[in-house]
């Protein structure tokens, strides 16, 4: 199984290393190569300094067909570009992308996109160890439609029609 | 017409103002409040200080009343965003997203954005008007869909030169268009017998490219 995550922080480090232990092919990207110090001595994947969101740096990284496609860094937009990068151009099979706003995360999750949200995930983690109902509040949204791209119904008002076939 | 710009950088500055003077309804949309407020101590109370890029700030700007929203800020992943977010949560009929790499067009178009101006792309396009080279040049993108309007120079050695522009095979989803020669334009027609030094313009999709390299260029030498 080959897994890429874009952003070597401390859940996109931790998780590299614990797919790499798991037997997963595990290639990592940070724009900082600083980043990599949070790698154990023991990691058996790549490393690679790049900008994840840049269809040929990935292509070049070789994170094509992944099976498991994870974008982690400190923005939700670049995750949210990367995660469609990585499902439209790059085959990968399945993909979460970190969006801490939960009302785009809640809309991505309506275009496909699976949406790891830490504003909820620490609001409900709170609200319980105070023994307060946590409402609904996922800490990931799975989505809720395939991935889609511009076959999505186009508004009422009549936007441009696509010409792609 | 309402349009709502994201971005308060010199692009949507002067693009808000333009706006303005025309006589449209504009909104502004720029994160930094320093900025924001510099732009509105000139151009007035249009300037909203939030994130374009937030549902809850869109929402309150007007995104969902908005004609058109134009996402130009630097970042080509948060016009992304802003575009989708309008797009398919607020239903904005028309979006138009500034990208800086010009690899990422195809992305935002097959993404829903409905029209994406690459500054690179244009300033690139220009270069290579300069530069005589074996290739096809991009002359302009069409606002709708995928099309491009594309230049092909018949150099010494290309396999059109002799034979009527009518009879050269284009691919599907392409269309040649003219030929300019001396300096004027020449509509097609079967007497118009294709020369060296003849510009040929075309219509057509990307995917195209390749075959109308062969019929124009001849086999690539890159």
């Amino acid at each position: 199984m080959k897994a890429v995550i874009v952003g070597c922080g401390r859940v996109g480090a931790g998780l590299a290393d614990e797919l790499d232990r798991a037997g997963w092919q595990v290639l990592i990207l940070d724009t900082s190569t600083a980043a990599f110090d949070r790698l154990p001595s023991t990691f058996r994947g790549t490393a690679l300094r790049g900008d994840g969101t840049d269809e040929d740096t990935l292509r070049r990284a070789g994170a094509e067909d992944a099976d498991l496609f994870l974008s982690l860094t400190e923005g939700d937009n670049r995750n949210v570009m990367a995660a469609q990068l990585a499902i439209e151009a790059l085959g990968a099979r399945r993909t979460v992308a970190k969006i801490n706003d939960p009302v785009r995360a809640e809309a991505y999750a309506h275009l496909g996109i699976a949406a790891l949200c830490r504003t909820n995930l620490m609001t409900s983690a709170v609200l319980g160890l105070v023994g307060q109902a946590t409402g609904d509040r996922p800490g990931i949204y799975t989505p809720v439609v395939e991935h889609t791209h511009v076959d999505v119904p186009a508004s009422p008002a009549g936007g441009t029609p696509s010409t792609e076939a | 017409m309402f349009v709502l710009v994201v971005g308060g950088g010199k692009v949507g500055y002067y693009l808000t103002k333009e706006l303005i003077e025309s006589g449209h309804e504009v909104a502004l949309m720029e994160k930094d409040r320093v900025r924001a407020g510099q732009i509105a101590d000139e151009i007035g109370s249009v300037v909203i200080s939030h994130d374009g890029c937030e549902g809850k700030y869109l929402h309150e700007a007007g995104a969902n009343r908005a004609d058109i929203v134009a996402a130009v800020t630097g970042d080509d992943e948060d016009n992304l965003v802003i575009c989708q977010m309008a797009k398919h949560h607020f239903d904005v009929p028309r979006t138009i997203a500034r990208v800086n790499n010009p690899k990422n067009e195809s992305l935002f178009r097959h993404l829903g954005v409905d029209e994406i101006i690459s500054p690179t792309r244009m300033i690139l396009g220009s270069i290579e008007q300069d530069i005589p080279v074996h290739e096809l040049l991009h002359l302009a993108a069409l606002g709708v869909g995928e099309l491009e309007i594309i230049e092909a120079r018949l150099q010494p050695g290309s396999p059109a030169i002799g034979r009527s522009a009518l009879d050269l095979t284009v691919p599907d989803g392409c269309s040649l268009f003219g030929v300019i020669r001396d300096g004027k334009p020449t509509p097609l027609s079967a007497g118009t017998v294709l020369a060296e030094g003849d510009k040929v313009i075309a219509i057509g999709r990307p995917d195209c490219e390749p075959a109308l390299r062969d019929q124009l260029i001849g086999e690539s030498e890159a």
